[in-house]
């Protein structure tokens, strides 16, 4: 070294500890190791053991420091003394919060306990929140998920038992081609960055479908800027053109899926469209040894795709046949697609053709012998390596549930789900949608709901209907509106509880869920709705119970606020029973522990659901003596039973021969042994059991030995969809259970067994508005609450509207322009900004960037406030009256699922105003302001 | 680049005050005792006030002296060893002259010569930055220079000596304006060899790192109006160089001169504001900003 | 002191892969967390919730769009830190020595002691690396987490940058460019690593792998139809399975 260097201590002390728990900045929960110094968070890293993210970390997580000491923490339980919206507020004690909780919901609970609402927003403890509103007895409870990619979750489960989301992924390690169809971010945000990383290391291909070329559509090799809401044409091209052409895995298709199972073609009988069932009620095949018909998992049948056979008078054709019929129709074919969907014939025709050369040409084959559940054992797994994921780019579409249908399709003709280079599941899915939970709506005063609320109707006998066939929930999921909104609809909550439509309802009770904001359509006419008084000036919804962590828009409207903690400072559990963080490779589950103390006078929701579930007397919180049953969460982790031997976390269970994994009784030690293991648990699937999981033997044992179920379940993929056929039946006039007359139509169009394309709902109502107008999650952001953090706020403080060069030109804007935007719906005034690559006729922005004044302790000029903005003010969850004269809601018929992306707009150059339009008046905030400079150093 | 005032302050005056100098070292005015004091009090307000201005935009001004260290390899460290030497000679020169009527002149001449070498020094300061190609050419010391000896023949009241620098200072100060506003295309540097990517079609800032502000943004990327800089232009021209020179054609009074003076030194002012203002850093290529 | 040395025994750096970096801003944030805990002052940023904050970053993700004579635009993210350039004129225009190329392994630091907060050597820096911290009122830069990749106190295997560390996408690669089999070396040779702004003859280390061609048509053989619709397609099915026998 040069003398005149400094010396330079260059292995400086790090931390006095490293704690390991589970990241809460995003839905993806990552491990992170939390660095300790003097009792404070010194900095966080990626955990390179845990299964999510192998030591990385993305730009929230790192910056997690921030977000526990961000000054817009809420302090203490918060009475509202002003009128709602004001955000005026005392704060008070525990006692006297849960004493105020306990008196409006006990009453409610003994009369009519439907009149209690509960929704979660992206709620990581679904089954302990259900659990607790099932005990409650409301049937009004559910998840984010309605609003978020139920699409996604209910396309995949009925087709293949399993979906993409965060439940599936690509077998990024033999996969040689990769087309990701409208993702920005995902809720795998690391490990689909890590899977990209390892495709271009192995210098695979990667093709983007995207309106927008930013993130990851612009590392993808090829990007294919189609059309908003066209990409059913695009894959009904592309299967349309594979079996034109016969590039299909009959192999795969014959043994994996139902398309030989036998269907009723009799349009006369009363099961037409039906599957043809023996006694037992197994569908049923032509098996090719025998020529006459046997169930479809018989001991060696060889299933035949294309044999019919003739049955007690009636034809029975294979599921085969239909698909060809469907998908080899003109209309799809890409000449008359192109101009929809925006990319040329000869584009879509090399793209099938690419996709036939990757998974037929270059097949793979690993060499692992594995038995299916017919007893025939396959000496090789072959790979085609072609695989696919899509998020809310398909499913925030009023097609998206058909269209996700058509995409899974797609995977199964070229025999790409569970084989090597294809799609994975990750446990406990694979699923059969038969094996899921019905949903539930029986309301009985002072008692529990007679099940779970959420699950997958096998037919109209499931739906929630009340006695003369209306909606049985607040929210009219699992209606004839919706028959299959398997994650219920929170978007229509609010609105149907001012308008009193299916009924009133008494206490508005919300979780992590920014209602009043970003997670709203229509959020100026939210916030209305929420603050509305009937004739006697009392709230239209008397009641409204909040539980946030921090400073946000929706707490305002809260009469009641239950501030919890940040995720650094409380016990959760990820549970195998909620939304897995498995990789394809291995089972996992993991918690959440207090690594920090919380400084102020606020406690964990889930423990305050324990304490208030014992003040409320509910089955499974309270003891034979009417005791508090779970002293707090951990405790409800750690003893909590949910089937036998099942409990809320699977590692470390106590079975005859000491710990166990799995199944197994609570154990007392368990939570120390997660966070000896770095805060998480996690096994591998046995080699034999990796792929073809549904249909492998040694798979369905290894998952009845963990506890996914009790019972294998082999099953073969759903291409044609008998839940669908009976309720489309039902609406052809068929059977005991029948809709209202003016949804039969709808119902026979969209209950389509086979998949299908049909305009967005909103395109009807859309003449005059040439553009479509998007979002996307930037990465450095999650949703409102990544601007209370002081360096993420620096990265996304504005969200200019990016503009096409087309359109750019045609207004003649120049940098630094402003624009009005107008929908059906309404109109914003926002900063524009150019943007080449993107599709000519879109336009977007990232998501939940505007902020209200007054909200997150952010100064009311804060840019968020000023410039920044929300397209949701233009989405609205009705869609405008059409020729019937009703105003339907602005979702998908099939599953409810909020259609976001439908939004259709026109764009006019405006006059810079003084802030981004519209603009509201600040909110009182319920936190001191915050510091002036921040120079963060927790070590000397 | 932001003009900051203390930078324009502390080269317009030092500048002067030690072009006063020069003239004073090289005897070419030598007056003794009380004038004397007169001349070399400006000298030194100007040259020193100069100094102490450059320090206020210093993040440790406590630390200057640290500043002395490194004149083997920078040209802001050789500027504090000169100017300090050019200080400490002419003081004692000045002492001469004041106290004892006597000039002694190898002093002077030594005095001189730092004098000048700091305002050259403060030149190269400027004129080294690669970054900065409006700066990087022999035209930021010629009108250094230029300015400094002008500025203080004006201030020594030598009138042939001054109107033939003033007329120098127009053309190093035209030269600078041409030259410099042809640099940075000249340069070679553009987004292009920013990114690398120039070779796959025009680039093209898209978004910037952080929507907020930052340091460099602050520091490097200012944007001059074509009318303000047409106007400050003009200013610098008529009212720093020309003026004086006519002032100083139609004969001298005292309280001419000090007009001419002061004109000059409005002019220095717009014309450093704009030396600074009109400077493109690279790496406003980066922000797509210039 | 501000002599660059005339040669430094290793030369260690970063690779940056603009083919494979999704512009999550991860390192950018993985930095300011660990440089704002460790070497030197913290990372201030004023009014860090107000209407103009501002702070200092070592690391800060730009994004270019390109647009090609044909074919549709293009996005390309883009990581800039300090590149500790062999000829790094921030150093020697340095009046304190406080900013110095270290021999061992030519990092380019700041020693914040000796720093007066001049700010010249940012003026000379052309890539725009180099933040005055409005708190401290020091110079800072990327120190190639030169207080990680020695550190004992840390596990082996986390002795590289933090950013490095935490790149989700693998777009960040650390290593000596003075050994010629490097991983980074071989990466360079490899992809065609290149220097930003060549021609001011700075002499970056870091080096930037170029995107792969995007949009390269695809040209696979066409396919061709064994049916025009379903009755062709059922006949075609027939002749097929008889063909692949047994199920
Ligand atoms: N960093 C970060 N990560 C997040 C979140 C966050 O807020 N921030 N949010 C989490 C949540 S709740 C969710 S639901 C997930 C959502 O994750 P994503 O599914 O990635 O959701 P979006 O960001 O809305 O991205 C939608 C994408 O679809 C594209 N798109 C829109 N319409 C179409 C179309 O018709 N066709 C095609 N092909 N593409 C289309 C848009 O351009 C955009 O790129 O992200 C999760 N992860
Ligand atoms: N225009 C448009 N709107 C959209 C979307 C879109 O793509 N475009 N996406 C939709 C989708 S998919 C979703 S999922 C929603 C998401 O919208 P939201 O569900 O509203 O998600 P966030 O904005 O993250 O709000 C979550 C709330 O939880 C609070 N919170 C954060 N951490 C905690 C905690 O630990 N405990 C508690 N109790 N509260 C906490 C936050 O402060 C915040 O108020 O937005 C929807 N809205
Ligand atoms: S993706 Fe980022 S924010 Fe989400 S859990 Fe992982 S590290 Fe945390
Ligand atoms: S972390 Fe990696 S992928 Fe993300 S911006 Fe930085 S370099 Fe790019
Ligand atoms: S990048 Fe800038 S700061 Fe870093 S060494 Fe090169 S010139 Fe110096
Ligand atoms: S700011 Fe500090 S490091 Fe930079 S040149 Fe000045 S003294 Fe040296
Ligand atoms: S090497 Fe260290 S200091 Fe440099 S950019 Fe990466 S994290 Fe920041
Ligand atoms: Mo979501």
């Amino acid at each position: 070294m040069a003398k005149d260097q400094p010396q330079l201590d260059t292995s400086p002390h790090v931390s006095d500890e490293v704690r390991k728990t589970t990241c809460y900045m995003c839905a993806c929960r990552c491990g992170i190791n939390v660095h300790m110094k003097e009792g404070k968070v010194a900095y966080i890293e990626g955990n390179r053991d845990h299964p999510v993210n192998r030591g990385v970390l993305c730009a929230k997580g790192s910056a997690g420091i921030m977000q526990v000491n961000a000054p817009s923490r809420l302090r203490a339980p918060l009475k509202r003394v002003g009128p709602r919206g004001s955000g005026e507020f005392e704060e008070i004690s525990w006692d006297e919060a849960l004493e105020i909780a306990t008196g409006w919901l006990k009453p409610l609970r003994e009369t009519a306990p439907e009149k209690l609402a509960f929704f979660t927003g992206r709620d990581q403890s679904q089954s302990f929140t259900g659990l607790w509103a099932q005990s409650f007895g409301t049937p009004n409870y559910a998840a984010h998920g309605g609003f978020c990619s139920v699409n996604m979750a209910a396309a995949g489960i009925y087709t293949m038992g399993g979906a993409f989301w965060e439940f599936g992924q690509p077998d990024w390690d033999h996969t040689k081609l990769f087309l990701l169809f409208g993702v920005a971010e995902d809720h795998d945000s690391n490990p689909i960055k890590m899977g990209i990383g390892k495709i271009k290391e192995r210098g695979a291909r990667m093709i983007g479908v995207n309106p927008i070329r930013s993130g990851y559509n612009a590392v993808a090799d090829d990007w294919i800027g189609i059309t908003p809401g066209t990409d059913g044409l695009l894959i009904m091209a592309l299967i349309h053109e594979l079996m034109k052409a016969g590039k299909v895995d009959l192999d795969y298709l014959a043994q994996f899926t139902n398309a030989a199972c036998l269907i009723d073609s009799d349009p006369n009988s009363d099961s037409h469209g039906l599957l043809l069932k023996d006694s037992e009620g197994q569908p049923q095949v032509i098996d090719r040894r025998t020529g006459q018909v046997a169930p479809w998992n018989g001991e060696g049948v060889q299933p035949d795709l294309s044999a019919t056979d003739r049955h007690a008078g009636i034809t029975h054709r294979p599921v085969f046949h239909a698909m060809a019929e469907r998908f080899l129709d003109p209309q799809w074919a890409p000449d008359a697609v192109a101009g929809k969907t925006g990319i040329s014939a000869d584009r879509i025709r090399a793209l099938a053709a690419e996709l036939a050369r990757v998974a037929f040409d270059e097949a793979i084959e690993l060499d692992r012998a594995w038995t299916d559940f017919r007893g025939v054992t396959h000496p090789k797994m072959i790979g085609r390596p072609v695989s696919m994921h899509a998020m809310r780019g398909i499913s925030a579409h009023s097609n998206g549930f058909q269209t996700a249908r058509a995409l899974h399709t797609l995977q199964i003709l070229l025999g790409s789900v569970e084989t090597p280079g294809g799609m994975r599941f990750k446990p406990p899915y694979p699923k059969p949608h038969t094996a899921h939970p019905k949903p539930h709506c029986k309301v009985t005063p002072g008692a529990a709901l007679d099940g779970p609320h959420l699950g997958y109707p096998q037919g109209p006998e499931d739906l929630c209907l009340t006695e003369t066939g209306g909606p049985a929930r607040i929210d009219k999921a699992f209606s004839w509106d919706n028959p299959l909104s398997a994650h219920g609809m929170m978007h229509m909550v609010i609105s149907n509880a001012h308008a009193g439509d299916p009924y009133r309802i008494d206490t508005l009770f919300l979780y992590m869920a920014n209602m009043s904001w970003n997670s709203s359509m229509n959020t100026r006419q939210t916030m209305h709705m929420l603050t509305d008084t009937d004739e006697n000036g009392d709230y239209v919804i008397p009641r409204i119970i909040y539980s946030d962590a921090y400073s946000s828009e929706m707490v305002a409207y809260a009469d009641l606020v239950l501030p919890d903690t940040t995720y650094l400072e409380r016990h959760d559990c990820i549970s195998l029973l909620d939304r897995p963080i498995c990789e394809a490779d291995a089972v996992a589950d993991a918690i959440r522990w207090p690594v920090v103390d919380p400084d102020r006078d606020v406690r964990a929701f889930q423990s305050v659901l324990c304490d208030l579930g014992a003040r409320l007397n509910l089955p499974g919180f309270v003891t034979e003596d009417g005791s508090q049953l779970y002293a707090d969460y951990a405790d409800y982790m750690t003893n909590h039973i949910r089937r036998p031997g099942i409990g809320p976390l699977a590692g470390w269970r106590v079975g005859e021969h000491g710990l166990q994994h799995g199944r197994g009784a609570p154990n007392a030690g368990q939570i120390d042994s997660y966070i000896r293991n770095g805060g998480f648990w996690m096994e591998h699937i046995p080699e034999g059991a990796a792929y073809y999981k549904p249909f492998n033997s040694a798979y369905q044992d290894w998952a009845v030995q963990m506890g996914f179920y009790d019972s294998p379940q082999p099953y073969i993929f759903s291409l044609y969809s008998e839940p669908l056929r009976r309720l489309q039946l039902a609406a052809e006039g068929t059977g005991a259970h029948q809709p209202p007359e003016h949804l039969r139509a709808r119902l026979q169009t969209h209950m389509d067994p086979l998949p299908f394309w049909f305009e967005p709902l909103g395109d009807e109502t859309a003449e005059g508005y040439p553009l479509h107008a998007l979002t996307q999650r930037p990465m450095a952001m999650y949703h409102s609450w990544g601007s209370q953090n002081a360096w993420l706020r620096q990265i996304h403080g504005v969200n200019p509207l990016y503009v096409p060069t087309k359109i750019w030109k045609a207004q003649g804007f120049a940098e630094g322009d402003w624009a009005v935007v107008i929908s059906p719906a309404g109109s914003i005034t926002v900063p524009v900004a150019h943007m080449a690559a993107l599709n000519e006729n879109t336009v977007w922005t990232w998501n939940a960037i505007g902020k209200r004044k007054g909200a997150w302790a952010l100064d009311a000029d804060a840019p968020e406030a000023t410039k920044g903005y929300l397209l949701n003010h233009l989405i609205h969850e009705l869609l405008p009256e059409k020729g019937d004269g009703m105003r339907w809601s602005n979702s998908d018929p099939v599953t409810g699922q909020a259609a976001w992306f439908d939004l259709r707009v026109k764009i006019a150059k405006s006059p810079a105003p003084q802030e981004a339009q519209p603009a509201f008046g600040s909110v009182g905030s319920p936190v001191p302001d915050a510091t002036e400079t921040l120079a963060w150093k927790v070590g000397k | 680049m932001h003009p900051a005032p203390s930078v324009i302050l502390f080269t317009s005056l030092s500048g002067l005050g030690f072009g006063l100098l020069v003239w004073l070292g090289l005897g070419v005015l030598a007056p003794t005792g009380w004038v004397a004091f007169v001349f070399f009090t400006i000298a030194y307000l100007l040259a020193v006030g100069g100094l102490m201005a450059s320090t206020f935009h210093l993040g440790h001004p406590e630390r200057a002296l640290k500043a002395f260290t490194q004149w083997r390899t920078s040209w802001l460290s050789r500027e504090a060893w000169a100017s300090v030497a050019a200080l400490v000679l002419m003081a004692l020169y000045g002492a001469g002259l004041v106290f004892f009527a006597s000039r002694w002149a190898v002093l002077g001449y030594l005095g001189a010569a730092l004098s000048l070498l700091t305002v050259i020094t403060t030149s190269m300061i400027y004129a080294q930055m690669r970054t900065v190609p409006r700066w990087n050419n022999p035209t930021t010391p010629a009108m250094f220079l230029s300015y400094s000896l002008a500025g203080g023949a004006l201030l020594a009241g030598e009138v042939t000596i001054a109107i033939w620098l003033l007329t120098i200072a127009v053309v190093a100060q035209v030269a600078h304006w041409v030259v410099g506003d042809r640099a940075l295309a000249g340069s070679g540097t553009t987004i292009a060899s920013a990114t690398g990517l120039g070779d796959r079609g025009a680039v093209r800032s898209f978004e910037p790192p952080h929507t907020g502000t930052n340091y460099l943004m602050d520091e490097f990327i200012h944007v001059v109006g074509r009318k303000h800089r047409v106007t400050l232009r003009a200013i610098a021209l008529i009212s720093g160089l020309l003026m004086p020179s006519l002032i100083l054609l139609a004969g001298v009074g005292h309280l001419l001169a000090a007009v001419a003076v002061l004109l000059h030194l409005v002019g220095v002012f717009a014309s450093r504001w704009l030396f600074f203002a009109e400077a493109e850093h690279v790496v406003g290529l980066y922000y797509g900003k210039r | 002191m501000t002599a660059l040395p005339e040669t430094t025994d290793r030369k260690l750096g970063l690779v940056i892969d603009l083919d494979t970096c999704v512009g999550c801003h991860a390192c950018v944030i993985s930095c300011k967390g660990w440089n704002t805990e460790n070497y030197g002052a913290p990372l201030a940023d004023t009014d860090p919730y107000g209407a103009d904050p501002s702070g200092t970053y070592l690391n800060r993700v730009h994004s270019y769009e390109i647009q090609p004579n044909d074919g549709p635009a293009q996005l390309v993210h883009f990581p800039k830190s300090c590149l500790h350039c062999e000829d790094a004129p921030c150093v020697t225009v340095c009046p304190t020595g406080a900013s110095y190329k270290r021999s061992e392994d030519g990092i380019v630091l700041v020693n914040e002691q000796d720093c007066i907060g001049c700010g010249l050597c940012a003026w000379a820096c052309p890539y725009g690396a180099r933040e005055m911290d409005p708190a401290a009122g020091v110079m800072k830069k990327c120190t190639l987490c030169v207080d990680r990749i020695y550190n004992e106190n840390l596990p082996e295997e986390d002795r590289e940058p933090a950013c490095v560390r935490t790149c989700p996408a693998g777009a960040r690669h650390f290593g000596d460019f003075a050994d010629p089999d490097s991983h980074v070396s071989k990466l360079t040779a490899d992809r065609g690593g290149m220097d930003l702004m060549p021609e001011q003859g700075t002499k970056p280390v870091n080096q930037y792998l170029p995107p792969r061609a995007r949009d390269a048509q695809m040209q696979p053989p066409a396919l061709k139809p064994v049916a025009e619709d379903a009755k062709g397609f059922v006949g075609w099915l027939d002749k097929a399975l008889s063909r692949v026998g047994g199920g």
